[in-house]
């Protein structure tokens, strides 16, 4: 647009508004100073308005009081206002009542992951080394669960494993079982091999995306110096690929702490809830008064450090791009 | 590039592997267990079998919504009667005849559209700006952006719910609410895509085309955007994949049963009473999604038309 303009024109403004070369001596274009924040604005505006400030409505109420009759939150705007009492009664309740829940879910997690790990690196290894003429067929497919929905996909379950379902035909015709399961009854092996099914397509392209990219001149260094494939891969895959494993461990582990949908669609059972069932709750319940936003609220300070270490993590890939 | 020289070594380990003649000891289990060149058949199984836990549950549950009978679980026969209802049976329940499962379908339609033209414009204007723009303020900005990205999606849902029920009033819950926090928690995934293919393209493109006398404006609309506009076409896509499929945020949001959408009721419903309509509903989503996609891929072939690795490029950006 201002290239169309007189040049007289273009040079008052640039008198009117003070500029500065993009890069130094390397293009002829001058910037405005506000050029490219102006493009940043939306997005920073939105944020600032639909995600910040949410969250200190969650602080407010957290640290807010309560109505006295009707046991709703009634925030507490001005910090200097803020009331520890609500937060220290349910960190009571969650060094106290809560523990077994909050183990469980640690427990749960933990091992979700890690089985998560084991497969989808074996997955995304064998693709990235020995996809061949396959690599496109098995990159569909592996992409394939991000375009059907998480519901869609514990719903198969949810019917495979029902008393008269095919899962427990077959274990029965097989003889494995004298009599059906009751899967979907509180069993923790349903709800985590329901976490690991739901999660595993977020490790697996990760890992395949970073494996994918190992020099092989440095797999066949390692075999050229006599290492067999088995000790290539110890010494040399596995320690090249730690920080996308760390990543992707990342990646998974964040959503299972919140989730609590994968748990009520396969048990529903109070043997089997997890920290993200207390946060659900506590929405459906009402008269609970600030007890979903303190919940919001110690979770997102539990996986602070994490979430902290992926962010450190994605701006030093990008730097070194 | 990448392909040749990627191609020689295997090449040669298959060059290799005729050459040498295989000792007879390779012919025992151990000896087949030593053998450094040998296939590597299990981690092939591995992979194949993870592939077919992964998506023929997925096959089955599409198979299911064409069940004759009542039965989510097992298999009664052909119809279409949980899609469009059949003159013989009830229809009352079927995907497209009830207005409870009509209503739903175009709820998640509307906020699927409306979020993907939302969230990408003002995630790839986020992106273009943040990685031009020098100085600590953009670090910020793009901190805050991975942050909304990182978060467990309960804690948006959460914190929306309160927003909207405590400050900000005027916003009842329903589709302004469920629309507003659908974007805040998509907006990051067009920023991320088109970071990645930002920072691959690199500055030259840009200073070319000013150096050749385009004001800033033009080379953005003129050489950067085509540039970008295959990371675009995946940010749409991505994010009405994940839009449609959403349940977690917009559940807090929806105002009564009319404002849920059909994301929404297949949760509820698959606690409680199953037919294969809610496989329907499922599929639904599935298909929509997928048409998206092939639209995507599409465009994305009018779009790099000449260029080589298409495919390979576009699952790179999924990774």
């Amino acid at each position: 647009m201002s290239a169309d303009a007189p040049a007289s024109l273009t040079r008052l403004r640039g008198r009117l508004w003070p500029r500065r070369r993009s890069d130094e001596g390397a293009s002829g274009a001058w910037y405005p100073r506000w050029y490219w924040p102006t493009f940043a604005f939306p997005g920073t505006l939105w944020l600032v308005l639909l995600f910040v400030l949410p969250f200190y409505v969650v602080l407010s109420i957290a640290f807010g009081t309560v109505d006295p009759v009707f046991q709703s939150p009634l925030p507490v705007y001005e910090p200097w206002f803020w009331t520890k009492k609500y937060l220290l009664e349910e960190w009571h309740f969650a060094t106290g009542e809560f523990v077994g829940v909050e183990v469980r879910t640690l427990v749960y997690v933990v091992l979700a992951t890690a089985i998560c790990l084991v497969i989808a690196y074996t997955v995304a290894y064998y693709v990235a080394r020995f996809g061949g003429k396959r690599k496109v067929l098995f990159l569909a497919l592996l992409i394939a669960p991000f375009f059907i929905s998480y519901l869609m996909r514990m719903l198969s379950w949810v019917e495979l494993l029902q008393p008269n379902g095919y899962v427990n035909n077959v274990l029965t015709f097989l003889h494995i079982t004298p009599h059906p399961i009751n899967w979907l009854a509180g069993v923790p092996f349903t709800v985590v091999i329901g976490l690991v099914y739901g999660y595993i397509p977020y490790m697996i392209l990760p890992l395949y995306g970073f494996l994918d990219r190992i020099d092989k001149s440095q797999l066949e260094a390692g075999r050229d110096l006599g290492a067999n494939p088995f000790w290539t891969f110890v010494r040399v895959t596995l320690p090249l690929s730690k920080p996308a494993i760390l990543a992707s461990l990342v990646i998974v582990t964040l959503p299972m702490f919140g989730d609590y949908y994968t748990n009520n669609l396969l048990s529903g059972s109070p043997k089997t809830t997890m920290f993200g069932n207390l946060l659900d709750n506590s929405m459906e319940s009402t008269g609970q008064g600030p007890q979903a936003a303190i919940l919001v609220l110690f979770l997102v300070v539990f996986l602070m450090i994490p979430m902290l270490y992926y962010l450190r993590e994605t701006a030093k890939a990008q730097r070194n791009q | 590039m990448s392909e040749t020289t990627r191609a020689l070594p295997l090449a040669q380990v298959e060059a290799d592997e005729q050459a040498t003649s295989v000792p007879a000891s390779t012919r025992t289990p151990l000896g087949w267990w030593r053998n450094p060149w040998r296939r590597p058949h299990i981690l092939a199984s591995a992979t194949w079998m993870y592939l077919v836990w992964s998506l023929l549950p997925v096959l089955i549950a599409v198979g299911i919504s064409f069940n004759s009978g009542r039965s989510n679980s097992v298999w009664q026969g052909f119809s279409t009667q949980w899609w469009w209802g059949h003159p013989k049976f009830d229809p009352s329940g079927a995907l497209l005849v009830s207005p409870e499962l009509r209503a739903a379908l175009i709820q998640s339609l509307r906020l699927s559209f409306l979020t993907m033209f939302i969230a990408v414009p003002i995630g790839v204007a986020f992106a273009i700006g943040i990685s031009r723009w020098r100085g600590p303020a953009p670090a910020g900005s793009n901190f805050l952006m991975l942050f909304s990205f990182v978060i467990p999606e309960i804690i948006i849902g959460i914190s929306m719910f309160l927003f909207f029920t405590y400050m900000v009033k005027f916003i009842h819950l329903g589709t302004i609410a469920q629309l507003l926090s659908l974007v805040t928690y998509q907006v990051s995934y067009p920023v991320i895509i088109v970071r990645a293919r930002l920072l691959s393209i690199g500055k030259e493109y840009e200073e070319a085309a000013t150096d050749l006398g385009a004001s800033p404006t033009q080379a953005i609309r003129r050489v950067l955007l085509p540039l970008l506009y295959p990371a675009i076409l995946v940010s749409f896509v991505l994010v009405f994949a994940d839009t449609i499929d959403d349940f977690i945020t917009v559940r807090y949001l929806s105002a009564g049963a009319s404002t849920e959408p059909l994301s929404v009721k297949i949760y509820n419903y698959s606690r409680g009473s199953l037919t294969p309509a809610i496989n329907a509903a499922a599929t639904f989503l599935l298909i929509s999604t997928l048409v998206i996609a092939v639209f995507g891929v599409f465009l994305y072939r009018r779009f790099t038309a000449g260029q080589r690795g298409q495919s390979q490029e576009m699952a790179g950006y999924m990774t």
